[in-house]
């Protein structure tokens, strides 16, 4: 176990280390020139080359990259280029709302997500269970931007519910977490059902029907355990996908996260914005895949980690 | 020297003019409560040498002062934190006396030492500000730019309330760039302790100061009460939300919840909020010193030719394209806005005729047209409103394919001496700094600007003009800015002939406010301070 962590951190560290080089080249490739957006429409030529040499943004790539690679292991972002606050500020003071809409949203779709597979799987073939497929498919097909926008119009502005955007208490965090979990049910809840109709075929739910147990109990406690077991391990992809779509989530509601300063530091080159966020939505990607494989055989003693 | 002084005799010639034209308070307003203020985009910094955007330019004039100021809702200067001042005959020494008694937010006085530390501060190559280049005028500048010093020779402390700035050419400008953000006065030991967090922690002498910056949330700016302008700012307080999509700002502000949505009505909801009796009312309408325009690169062929340029300009139906953003503009017929000083009115412009454009071109040897290229920032409405130039051009025979690009990547092509023959300006169009003309022909017109990353997209470069400008320039006798304004007025007719540009619109801005929200309609479509002027609005509200 120890030794497979062991590998398994080596291999995080080389992918993020893979990550800020493509990033940081792509950055740097990029025709456009941050130092421009510093200096503004009136600086001369001088003003301009004086600040590109204070940025060190003068220096071949192999410096500028090495450079940044030697504040990183220092824990060091660097200052960001427009707001010349520390980028490793700037991501704290938003990370905590990333995270707890990350967690809402996860909370939001397993509930949804699950419940509806269940019933799904149980009623197969009902006009119960297909109506649920087609929910779950709208969820799954449906733009973040859009569904944000639906559930803003009827819940906080026509139905008044919830609060238009925003952000502090638990009714700001609802909408949100519901327009990125939505997403996510729609898988969960396809997959709930098959893994659950899969296992209702299993030998052991017939014996354990067999031997006069109650319908809810076979369910509870022998099926749904092992139908859930390959969906556990989804949680930790979906960290990646709810970082591509904090982006717009956050923008939609006005959610002081992460996404929103990415996207903010985007449109102006700020660089070491981007450097920071991407490092740091490489991170929690690459931890979630790591915790959902480690967690693994708690569930599911059959498997070994090697 | 000769001097004539402002504050004294002379005054009666000069300064009774703006005097008489300065802010009257409003008898109705009354003092208290507090607005909302969205925005979509984080604040990046109020610190005055660096702030250079759209939501901080008006926040950072709240906080901080400069010398010179504008009345509110006009384009006119008046005093600020210098109470007085004189010029030198010759136009380049300027002695500013200041108002005694102002505050720093933090309780200290300000004095001359302050003016020349901030004047030092934003002109130093370390603090990175983008307007430095507006300082360009003052005596040792360039020594500065190249760090071969740490101060500005130009600039002297006579006694703790006198300045003294010595130009190294005479800048009829010069009181519009004290006006500026950049020329805002800062404690030094402010600085010091805030380091390069300054931005994060400001402190100036403005109506408000800051209370409270939640990052990436909100920014509550309290009332100053001890502002050197009596009687201001009225509010309490004013509450800056970031982070609100402009479609969600209306609904909050429907909703009662927000007083003035910051990136102004969404193009998508423009119709209904207008067609909207009841939202159109609180809607208040005002003129941009910005023109939106396409420039043709004069280096690039074909458009080294004038009657290709000249047919461009007489191809491209402005009216239709005014149309597509919802008649949020006004036709442009040259570079300057109606609302700038030195604007012609006389003038009509190229007139809107194919036939006559398909004339030119065939006199030109390109009867059978050309094929060529339009770069254009790739939001809405830009894209659309190329595809509406490309159709134009299509008329007459070119054949433009569009280059829509992120803005960043416009802006490097149109730097370069040889990649853009067309750029849209949309989007990154020219808004004026300072209410002068001068401010429109620099950068973006003239020989300055046409230099690799420069802004002169259009790489026209004509000596002749830039003497001119510069001539028009060196008036800084007050009582001469009528001969002023018709010099510059000569060098936009003169571009307007040799046609670099295909000046489109004039966008206009659309405020909109909530009910309760008083003040004149000025305050809301301020000049210089966008979206309003926050020292001077009030609510209605109040006890």
């Amino acid at each position: 176990m120890a030794g497979y962590l062991l590998q398994r951190l080596f291999q995080s560290a080389l992918i993020l280390l893979g990550v800020s080089l493509v990033t940081f080249f792509l950055l740097y490739a990029l025709p456009a020139d941050p130092v421009r957006q510093i200096a503004g429409r009136s600086a001369t030529a001088q003003t301009v080359e004086n600040i590109r040499q204070q940025l060190g943004l003068d220096q071949p790539f192999v410096v500028q990259y090495w450079r940044y690679l030697t504040g990183l292991v220092q824990g060091d972002l660097g200052r960001s280029y427009l707001q010349k606050s520390q980028v490793s500020e700037l991501i704290a003071a938003r990370l905590p709302a990333s995270l707890l809409l990350m967690v809402g949203a996860i909370v939001f779709e397993l509930v949804l997500g699950l419940t509806m597979g269940v019933i799904a799987a149980l009623r197969r073939g009902s006009a119960t269970d297909q109506t649920l497929m087609i929910v779950s498919f709208i969820g799954v097909s449906a733009p973040q931007f859009v569904v944000g926008l639906l559930l803003l119009y009827v819940f906080a502005v026509q139905l008044g519910w919830f609060p238009i955007g925003g952000y502090g208490t638990f009714s700001h965090l609802v909408l949100p977490a519901a327009t990125m979990g939505i997403l996510g049910s729609g898988w969960y809840s396809r997959m709930m059902r098959s893994s659950m109709i899969e296992v209702l075929r299993q030998d052991y739910i017939r014996t354990a029907r067999a031997k006069g147990l109650a319908r809810y109990r076979v369910i509870l406690r022998h099926a749904l355990p092992n139908a859930i077991l390959p969906i556990i391990a989804m949680i930790g992809i979906d960290v990646g996908i709810f970082m591509g779509g904090i982006v717009v989530v956050e923008s939609v509601f006005g959610w002081p996260g992460i996404g929103q300063l990415a996207w903010q530091a985007i449109q102006r080159i700020d660089i070491p914005i981007i450097m920071g966020v991407t490092l740091v939505s490489a991170c929690a990607i690459v931890l979630g895949n790591l915790l959902a494989d480690l967690v693994t055989p708690f569930i599911d003693p059959r498997i070994r980690l090697r | 020297m000769k001097k004539w002084l402002i504050s004294t005799a002379l005054a009666l010639t000069v300064a009774l003019p703006i005097q008489a034209q300065d802010y009257q308070p409003d008898p109705n307003a009354k003092a208290g409560g507090g607005i909302v203020v969205t925005y979509k985009d984080d604040v990046a910094t109020l610190d005055p040498a660096i702030g250079y955007d759209w939501q901080n330019w008006s926040m950072i004039k709240s906080l901080f002062d400069g010398l010179m100021d504008y009345v509110p809702g006009t384009t006119e200067l008046r005093p600020g934190l210098a109470s007085s001042y004189e010029i030198s005959d010759d136009g380049t020494v300027f002695t500013f006396h200041l108002r005694p008694g102002v505050k720093f937010h933090n309780g200290r006085e300000m004095t001359a030492e302050d003016v020349k530390y901030s004047f030092d501060r934003v002109t130093n190559p370390t603090t990175q500000s983008p307007g430095a280049g507006f300082f360009g005028s003052i005596k040792g500048y360039d020594a500065m730019a190249d760090g071969s010093a740490s101060e500005l020779s130009g600039v002297k402390v006579i006694d703790p309330m006198t300045v003294e700035v010595t130009l190294s050419r005479p800048d009829a400008t010069f009181l519009h760039v004290m006006a500026l953000n950049f020329a805002s006065i800062v404690p030094k030991e402010a600085v010091d302790a805030a380091g390069a967090d300054f931005g994060k922690v400001p402190v100036g002498t403005g109506a408000f100061k800051l209370a409270e910056w939640t990052i990436g949330q909100r920014l509550v700016f309290a009332k100053n009460t001890d502002y050197w302008r009596p009687g201001v700012p009225y509010l309490e307080q004013v509450t800056f939300e970031v982070g609100q999509e402009p479609i969600v700002a209306l609904l909050r502000l429907q909703n009662g919840e927000v007083d003035v949505p910051g990136d102004g009505i969404p193009p998508a909801k423009f119709r209904e909020v207008m067609g909207d009796p009841a939202q159109a009312a609180r809607v208040v309408v005002g003129g941009q010193l910005q023109t939106g325009y396409v420039t043709m690169n004069v280096q690039m062929p074909p458009f080294d030719k004038l009657e290709v340029r000249r047919a461009v300009n007489m191809a491209i139906n402005k009216d239709r394209i005014v149309q597509i953003i919802n008649g949020r503009a006004v036709p442009a017929n040259q570079p300057l806005p109606p609302s700038m000083p030195g604007y012609t009115k006389t003038y009509k412009g190229y007139a809107y005729d194919p036939a006559a454009a398909k004339a030119l071109l065939a006199e030109a040897g390109l009867g059978d047209g050309f094929d060529t290229e339009l770069y254009v920032m790739n939001t809405d409405p830009n894209p659309r409103i190329a595809q509406a130039i490309q159709q134009d051009l299509a008329g007459i025979g070119i054949k433009a394919s569009i280059k829509s690009l992120a803005q960043a990547n416009v802006i490097a092509a149109g730097g370069e001496p040889d990649q853009a023959p067309m750029i849209w300006s949309g989007g990154m169009a020219w808004i004026a700094d300072f209410p002068d003309p001068s401010n429109f022909y620099g950068p973006i017109l003239g020989c300055a600007g046409a230099v690799p990353g420069g802004w002169n997209w259009s790489w026209y470069c004509n000596e002749d003009l830039d003497a001119k400008a510069t001539e028009a320039d060196s008036i800084t006798d007050p009582s001469m800015v009528g001969e002023r304004m018709q010099k510059w007025s000569d060098v936009y007719m003169a571009v307007m002939n040799d046609a670099p540009w295909v000046p489109i619109f004039n966008e206009q801005r659309y405020t909109m406010k909530s009910t309760r929200m008083g003040g004149a309609d000025a305050l809301f479509v301020d000049p210089v301070s966008i979206p309003v002027n926050y020292d001077y609005v009030y609510v209605t509200d109040v006890q």
